[in-house]
């Protein structure tokens, strides 16, 4: 089994493929440099095949499969391998991972085309790839977590890739700071698993999980901490409430970027994280009702904040924190495979959706405002086409990808054995949102009469590096899903069940926890116990679908019907509007009453009334009080090096003087 | 005597006596000074790096030591190294070639005394980390102080005076608090039948056999003395208040110095004096000196991320991460210590490399005023990408150099309190905001003053400097166990002597006390060096805590 032995080969490559480009790119014509990152990006994606092929000859007994390198750290009993495991989480993660990250690669090949420091993008682009994989390969929490900081640097670097335009650099920062704010947590979060376990490999702390019963921990509510705290820096990194301010200025990055690692994959790794550490989650019941909240919470509030956005990648951005609040609220009600589920769809449409948008900005000049567009639909057609599958997909339409797996989160929230019916109803309300905003984006964007200077922007369609993977995507947005089509007629989710031996194999009770992951099927089929046209007809007119249509229809009223309404709803409502326009001055509010005041207190307090003050005035004090009961003082300060080091050679001699007679003084 | 291996006395008076050729060379003959000078210390490097083939890991005794008659019977040259010194011994021989490597254009007044200043530094800093005898650490400690002086007051920016002497107060108030604290041990080992010693393995095993019977408040007050010479050094808060002047006013190679290798005097010395010691009055201090360290660490950080000066935002930086060792140091844990002195060793390569940095943009534009700069970036994408990475190296970013240290040092702070690696975690967070607002500011954006449109790119010999340092910090993030191996000897006796739960009253007990066989100097010179070592001596200390 060569790959499967040599996992670290997946990694090793587009680490490769950075360095090479990252030193020497510079001098490079544009093919040498896509068969660099390219090549490296599509190795690593092909060893990944490899590897899942040989993974699914292995028996269940020898998954996860885990291979340790070397030795990284080590310290008394705190001991950090080098060590990469493989299960079936990380199998899908792998595959999304190596599959979007080379669609993305393609596709920055003509989106890039024209921008300075080409090489450098590229670099940064295989560096976060190399990252990534470390992040989903880790076989303990500390290499995670190296992976997981390593991915918030190429984000910094690949946000702030126009260095020159301030607001760029700005949001790489704020991205980078704000998710640290997080890591505080993780950080924590680890030193409490230690402290616990003694251990920081995955497979040993779940060892340890099996062989206690819950209450040994429950009593102490050690595992409630560790779960809590590890989920701030899932809080931090997936942009939910909140610490969410980060990933709507970080679209101020190249569009390829957001695509990759602000929908499909960096953002998605507080959901891994989350997923990875199941069986600490699951023992710890508030952890997991504060992780549905938080989920629930962010779906709704950021869709709200969506709806009236005129940038057309800010649009998404929210979208991306809404929907990554779907896939808490599914981990938070116990439905782990639903969650991943939606994670994988998602990175399929969302990743969709935002390549599609850099094909319509590339196509507008740049301009990202949809009050400048309209009516591309006959201009652009494969643009629209794929953006169309992919809103449909996001909007919950059944038969597309994100219906089967918003519809297992939405199921789980309302029925399953954590069923919370606030939590159902928000994420139901947020899904109309959902449908609303995306339409209205389509129709704004593609349908209506032009609303640019069609003598200054020339509208064409992009390249074919551009358009294929926006086709691979579309493709994959329709049937990304059908894994779980069967389970629509009361059949088997085959992605639950290809998921289910690491949601189970340390479960509370593996009863339950079967119950959970299989509870649409399971539950429903109990219940009416019907032929599978009622079952297909059951969730065909469930609410989910209802609330999507609506969503559609408003859009479609708003937009396309009666194109007045917006505005004169917006005068009516002027109140609510102003607050989401502003989204709820959430950025100033924390611009006041947390960066204000510290640089605030920083600088007046502590640097010149602390520092300069107290301290400083206390030692000068004493220093004026010797000075001046010693005389003739003015002459040190004469800035003559040589008197001055006659002062010194004074002072050593006063000090030999008064060690002598200490010394006498001793003896 | 001829069985003895001298490597460690020929690395530390190679620079002193070598340096006695630049005093052959006329004054004007710049090119030669700085030669030799380079030629010097890179041979020291090379023959440093022995001590790694020399070092045996698992050894928790001094090696390479070295012991013979000096002044009295009281007085020796007693040297050696362990795993805790050892990497200390050998940053500073890193250290050196580069910070005269960074002064090659930018000293032009006085360049001999330059020169031979740094290799006498390096000699006196070397003799710190290697001596084994109060009487010799203090005089190569006081040593260290003089041409630091210089350098400062000298080579040093427009108010180089006001800082030099407030350096020189600061660290000669510390200086005389320790030296009283040595006479005054001295005059305890007295009372020990043919005492009188200024040995510190001797006088440690005296303390912790009880020999030398220390009521807690004598204790204590030792103690203090020692540490508040120590935590000047450091700085710890609010002793702090020297170093940013000292680093602004300093020229570059001084504050490579400074922040690579002397502050960790400080550090160093906490772990070699103040813990094995008095562990009873370190335990006692430690809830006081942990809280003064965090707050440090926060402290350092806040007043860090809004100066205006780029170099003193470095210098703040260095009380954040300095807080880190120190409260790594009073948490008494084998992981925690590893931690501190794989710290000590991380943040002098980082905090060393920035200056180094810093120095470049300096010999350019003759300011740190970061309003100065400004899209950096354009005119020298080279140097800044080296900074980028050095910054990252410094805010803690996995798998460089400063995330093990750190990491470490939090993993082994939390076994002894919570709360503090709770608290102490925050200097991530705000590490990366001074660090990337500051590097926005100065190298991001567009080119914002005028002048800085045309600055040269790093040049040959600035890339040599940078690729080391970048080497270096690479190499130190992922082969971390080849440092913490050989520190774990050390740490672990170090655990087991500050591990004193009641032990006060254990040396209090009279029949518990075991007459020194022979305590007499010619006993211990004819006895291989090891037997002045603490492996002899913690089976006794252990017997002790377990009548």
């Amino acid at each position: 089994m060569p790959i499967l032995d040599h996992l670290w080969i997946i990694i090793a490559l587009p680490l490769l493929g950075a360095a090479i480009n990252g030193l020497l790119g510079k001098n490079w014509s544009k093919p040498v440099v896509n068969a660099v990152g390219i090549g490296s990006v599509s190795l690593a994606f092909f060893s990944v095949v490899e590897a899942v092929r040989e993974f699914s000859l292995l028996s269940p007994d020898q998954i996860p499969w885990i291979r340790s390198y070397f030795t990284w750290i080590t310290a008394g009993q705190f001991k950090v391998d080098f060590a990469l495991q493989i299960d079936q989480l990380t199998v899908v993660m792998l595959l999304v991972v190596t599959f979007v990250g080379l669609l993305v690669h393609i596709y920055s090949t003509g989106y890039m085309a024209h921008e300075e420091g080409y090489y450098r993008f590229f670099a940064y682009l295989n560096l976060f790839v190399f990252f990534m994989l470390i992040l989903v390969l880790a076989a303990n929490v500390v290499l995670m977590f190296v992976g997981w900081e390593g991915v918030g640097l190429c984000s910094y670097l690949l946000v702030g890739f126009w260095f020159l335009k301030q607001s760029a650099i700005s949001a790489g920062k704020k991205a980078f700071i704000t998710t640290r704010v997080g890591d505080l947590g993780f950080t924590i979060g680890i030193l409490l698993t230690f402290w616990t376990f003694h251990t920081v490999d995955f497979v040993a702390i779940f060892q340890q999980l099996v062989g206690k019963p819950a209450e040994a921990f429950a009593a102490t509510g050690v595992l409630t901490a560790i779960s809590l705290l590890l989920f701030i820096g899932a809080i931090g990194k997936s942009a939910q409430i909140p610490l969410y301010v980060w990933l709507p200025d970080a679209m101020e990055g190249p569009t390829p970027v957001s695509a990759l690692i602000h929908a499909a994959t960096m953002v998605t790794a507080g959901v891994y994280m989350v997923a990875r550490m199941n069986p600490v989650f699951s023992r710890a019941p508030f952890a997991m009702f504060v992780v549905a909240l938080i989920g629930a919470l962010t779906a709704f509030f950021a869709a709200t904040i969506g709806l009236v956005q005129t940038d057309i990648k800010k649009v998404l951005a929210y979208s991306t924190v809404s929907q990554l609040g779907y896939m808490f609220l599914g981990l938070g009600v116990g439905a782990y495979a639903a969650g991943v589920f939606h994670l994988m769809t998602h990175a399929f449409f969302k990743g969709l959706l935002f390549l599609a948008a850099g094909s319509v900005i590339h196509a507008m000049n740049g301009d990202q405002e949809m009050g400048h567009m309209g009516g591309l639909r006959t201009k652009i057609p494969i643009t629209f086409w794929c953006m169309f599958i992919a809103t449909l997909a996001i909007a919950g339409i059944p038969g597309f990808a994100g219906f089967f797996s918003k519809d297992e989160i939405l199921d789980a929230a309302g029925s399953g054995p954590h069923a919370n019916l606030w939590f159902y109803w928000l994420g139901l309300i947020g899904a109309g949102l959902t449908s609303f905003y995306m339409f209205r984006l389509i129709f704004l964007t593609f349908f209506g009469q032009p609303r640019y200077d069609e003598h200054k922007v020339h509208v064409h369609e992009s390249p074919y590096s551009m358009t294929v993977p926006l086709i691979c995507l579309a493709i994959l947005s329709t049937c990304g899903g059908w894994f779980a089509a069967p389970h629509l007629v009361g059949g088997t989710d085959y992605f639950e069940r290809f998921l289910h031996p690491v949601f189970a194999a340390y479960s509370v009770n593996p009863g339950i926890e079967q119950g959970v992951s299989l509870a649409g099927a399971a539950g429903s089929a109990g219940e009416i116990a019907s032929s599978p046209m009622t079952e297909l007809f059951h969730a065909l007119t469930g609410w989910p679908v209802i609330i999507a249509l609506l969503g559609l229809l408003v859009a479609w009223w708003f937009y396309i019907k009666s194109p007045d309404t917006p505005k004169k709803l917006a005068q009516s409502l002027s109140g609510p509007y102003t607050l989401l326009l502003h989204k709820y001055w959430i950025d100033e509010l924390y611009h006041a009453v947390i960066v204000a005041p510290l640089l605030w207190i920083s600088t007046n307090i502590l640097w010149h009334v602390v520092d300069e003050g107290a301290i400083d005035g206390t030692v000068n004090g004493v220093a004026r009080g010797l000075r001046e009961s010693g005389g003739r003082v003015r002459e040190i300060q004469s800035g003559n090096a040589r008197s001055y080091a006659t002062w010194v050679v004074v002072g050593a001699a006063g000090v030999t003087v008064l060690m002598l007679v200490l010394w006498t003084m001793v003896r | 005597m001829g069985t003895q291996s001298h490597l460690l006395s020929v690395i530390v008076f190679l620079p002193l006596l070598a340096s006695g050729a630049l005093l052959f060379l006329r004054s004007e003959d710049h090119v030669w000074i700085r030669r030799t000078a380079l030629t010097i210390s890179l041979c020291e490097f090379a023959i440093s790096l022995r001590l790694l083939l020399s070092f045996q890991m698992g050894d928790a005794t001094y090696q390479l030591a070295e012991y013979s008659d000096w002044i009295g019977t009281a007085i020796h040259y007693h040297i050696g190294i362990d795993g805790l010194s050892l990497f200390l011994v050998l940053l500073t021989t890193f250290l050196t070639p580069l910070s005269i490597l960074c002064s090659w254009n930018s000293i032009h007044e006085n360049v001999k005394g330059f020169f031979l200043a740094i290799l006498v530094i390096e000699t006196a800093m070397l003799g710190v980390f290697v001596s084994l005898d109060l009487f010799l650490f203090f005089l190569f400690w006081e040593m260290t102080l003089i041409p630091m002086y210089f350098m400062i007051g000298i080579w040093g920016h427009d108010r180089r005076i006001y800082a030099a002497v407030k350096f020189i107060l600061y660290t000669m108030f510390g200086s005389i608090l320790m030296l009283v604290a040595i006479l005054w041990l001295y005059n305890l080992s007295k009372t020990v039948p043919n005492g009188g010693t200024f040995d510190l393995p001797l006088l440690q095993s005296y303390l912790q056999r009880g020999v030398i019977a220390l009521p807690p408040q004598t204790e204590l007050w030792l103690f203090l003395a020692f540490f508040l010479a120590f935590a000047i050094k450091v700085p710890l808060f609010p002793l702090h208040t020297w170093l940013p002047d000292a680093h602004t006013e300093a020229p570059t190679a001084g504050s490579v110095i400074l922040a690579g290798v002397m502050l960790k005097l400080g550090t160093y010395g906490m772990m070699r004096f103040c813990l094995p010691l008095f562990p009873g009055a370190a335990h006692r201090a430690a809830g006081v000196i942990g809280v003064l360290a965090i707050i440090g660490i926060i402290y350092g950080a806040l007043v860090a991320t809004i100066q205006p000066n780029f170099k003193r935002l470095i210098a703040y930086t260095s009380v954040s991460h300095l807080g880190f060792v120190v409260l790594a140091i009073f948490s008494f844990t084998t992981i925690s210590f590893q931690g501190a002195i794989y710290q000590m060793i991380s943040h002098g390569v980082s905090t060393g490399a920035l200056f180094l940095g810093l120095g470049m943009i300096y010999d350019r534009r003759h300011t740190y005023e970061i309003k100065e700069f400004g899209g950096l970036v354009n005119p020298m994408p080279v140097l800044m990408a080296f900074f980028l990475f050095i910054a990252l190296s410094s805010l803690a970013l996995p798998p460089l150099n400063g995330f093990i240290g750190e990491f470490l040092i939090l993993i082994g702070v939390f076994q002894f309190h919570h709360a503090w690696a709770a608290f102490a975690s925050s200097g991530a967070v705000l590490s990366a905001i001074y660090l990337l607002w500051s590097y926005q500011r100065v190298a991001l954006g567009e080119v914002t003053v005028e002048k800085n449109r045309t600055l040269s790119d790093a040049s040959a010999r600035e890339r040599v400097i940078l690729v080391t340092v970048a080497l270096a910090i690479l190499f130190m993030g992922l082969a971390s166990p080849l440092f913490t191996r050989r520190m774990e000897a050390t740490t672990d006796n170090l655990v087991r002597q500050t591990q004193i739960e009641g032990a006060p009253q254990n040396a209090k007990s009279p029949a518990r006390i075991v007459p020194p066989a022979d305590p007499s100097a010619g006993n211990i010179v004819a006895a291989p060096p090891s037997n002045t070592s603490h492996a002899r001596l913690v089976p006794v200390a252990e017997a002790q805590v377990n009548p």
